[in-house]
Formats: C-alpha cells, structure tokens, sequence
C-alpha cells in the first residue's frame, strides 16, 4: 500500500481547509459575551442551518422524497424518540422508492 | 487519555462525579450510534469512487481520517483529475466549509469551560452529525467535554474504516439510496429541528433559510446555498428581533 505525494499534499491542505473553518467560529467568539441581536442572530444559526443544508434534498430530488420529508416531519411533531424519527424517514423514502 | 483528562477539567467545575462523565460519554455514544450506521454504506461509496479515480485504499483511509468531511470529500473525487489547481481545490473546501464557521460559533458558547486548546481539538470531530446532536443536547442540559467525545467518537473511526473497505471492494459497493440511508442525513435534522421550534418566529426563521437554500441550491455554483439560507433565517431572526422579549 502507498501513497502518493501530491495526493498526501492535497490531504493536508483540504484538511486544513476543514478544520480551519471548524475552528474559526469558536475561536472568533472566544472570550465575548454576546447580547441583544447578535444573540438572537446566533441562536438562529442551528434551525437556519438544519434546514439550509436539508432543504434541497428534500424539495428538490423528486415526489419520493418530498413525501418522505413530510413524513418525517409529521414523526418530529409528534416527539418521537430520535431513533424513531430517522427509521420512519429512512423507511419511507426505500418504500416509497421501491414502489415507484 | 482526552476522557482522562476531561474527567479532571469537570472536577474543577464541581459538576461531579467519574460515573457521571462517563454517562455522557455513554450517551453521547448512544445518540450518534444510528448516524454510525447510516454512514457505513456511505463511507464505503466513497471509498470506491475514490478507488475508480485512482486513490489507494491508504491514500483513501488518510483523506477519511484527515478531512473527515463527506461533503468536501465527494466534491474532492469529483473535481479530481480535471486539472483543478491545489490552491483553487483548498478555497473550494473552505467555501464548502463555511458553514462550519457558523456551527462552531454558535457550539462556542455551549463549551465556554472548555480550556481552549481541548476545544479545538474536539472541535476538529465538528462534523454536520456530531453538531446537530450537541446542538439537540444543548437546549435540555450542559455539554460536557465527555459528551461531545463521545458523539465525535463513534463517527470517525467507522468513516475511515468504511472508506478502506470500500476502496477495496470498488465496484462492489452498492448503491445505499436503494435502502433509503441517504435520507439518514435528512431525516436526523428533521428531528433534532423540532427541539429548536419556539412558535411562528422559527416558522418564519425556516421558510426564509429553505426558501433561500432552495434558491441557493438551484442558481448558485457549489455549496452557496447553505450559507445564503443560513444568511436569510439569520436575517430573519435578527429583523424580527424585539429587546423586550428577550429571555
């Protein structure tokens, strides 16, 4: 087994691209405390985040996973365990795949 | 060694207990187990398009282990061999990673105890998985260095080893979206969103972040479309912002 040395160098800088970015908001806010607007615009980061980086998969890769998403959503609301919740999406979406 | 010694930060924090910390490793473990298992088949997708360009099983291993980032590796593969420049391919993962940006600044303030130099260790396990999860633990009780060990844990040796695996069967690797496990990822933001929903200002905070992702998604090059609707909630949150009903 080998490995390249230009493959090696692409390892480091893309890991060091990643883990510069994973850093840097820890890092950014070190030491401040964070009030007012600024709060209420870090505590929108997790919703607006979840949904960003879902809402493509879920709109717009066809009916079959539109539906899965509606019900996964359904299974969210009414508080099912974690668990629970992705084997309801991941069950709807290879059902709804086998049969279409 | 890093358990060892995060047993002995909390100490300081009068938190309590060995049996204590290691129950947040335990359950840390235990809530990113199902990611675990969606994320073998994926892993071992990876690793056999990374062998189809050419990586070897160890140079396929290394990237796992040494970007650890699904979105940045796939990209990678896809880029890989069209004459991209390194420098080019360095700022194209950064972009795809800005979102990480966001995600750590608001972890931040979850591990503000941390001593800086073990936050940034943890941090480099700050996958989209382990995130959302510290995230879902955050709003009912305190994240522990245990805690966030133990949901990074679980996820990085199984990616690795997947991608090895599948950089050795290839071909032979199957498509996981057959059985539905590449809606895993969707599926486990869907319920850890519920725990964020605070009444119509969420609604709206939503509606703005997927319609701009959707957007995003369909008239912007590369991974835009998360930091436009990660942009547009924010603004949301921020215009809708009211000092007196601040909690």
């Amino acid at each position: 087994m080998t490995a390249e040395y230009s493959v090696l160098l692409l390892i480091a800088i893309m890991g060091a691209a990643t883990y510069a970015t994973r850093l840097a908001g820890y890092w950014l806010l070190q030491g401040k405390t964070v009030t007012g607007r600024f709060k209420a615009a870090l505590d929108a980061v997790p919703p607006a985040i979840l949904v960003a980086v879902i809402a493509p998969m879920v709109f717009l890769e066809g009916t079959n996973n539109m539906i899965a998403g509606a019900v996964t959503v359904a299974a969210a609301i009414m508080r099912l365990p974690l668990l629970a919740t992705i084997a309801v999406g991941v069950g709807s979406v290879a059902a709804l795949r086998a049969f279409t | 060694m890093v358990l060892k010694s995060s047993t002995r930060m909390n100490g300081s924090r009068g938190s309590g207990a060995e049996g204590v910390k290691h129950s947040d490793f335990k359950q840390g473990v235990i809530d990113i187990l199902p990611m675990t298992i969606a994320y073998a088949p994926i892993a071992a997708l990876w690793g056999s398009f990374a062998a189809a360009k050419g990586l070897t099983p160890l140079e396929a291993g290394l990237m796992s282990a040494g970007v650890y980032s699904g979105a940045a590796q796939f990209l990678v593969i896809e880029l890989w061999g069209t004459g991209i420049h390194l420098a080019m391919l360095g700022l194209t993962v950064a972009t795809l990673g800005l979102r990480h940006v966001l995600m750590s600044a608001s972890v931040s303030r979850h591990i503000t105890v941390f001593p800086r130099l073990k936050a940034s260790v943890l941090l480099f396990w700050l996958t989209d998985e382990a995130w959302a999860m510290i995230e879902r633990r955050a709003l009912e009780r305190p994240i522990t260095a245990s805690y966030f060990f133990g949901v990074a844990m679980p996820l990085w040796p199984n990616w690795v080893f997947f991608t090895v695996v599948g950089a050795y069967l290839g071909k032979a690797v199957g498509d996981a979206s057959r059985i539905g496990l590449d809606f895993a990822f969707a599926a486990m933001f869907i319920a850890v969103l519920a725990g964020f929903w605070k009444g119509p200002k969420t609604g709206a905070i939503l509606a703005a972040s997927s319609t701009a992702a959707v957007l995003g998604k369909l008239y912007l090059p590369g991974a835009w479309y998360i930091l436009a609707g990660g942009a547009a909630g924010i603004l949301v949150a921020v215009a809708t912002y009211r000092a007196d009903s601040e909690t």
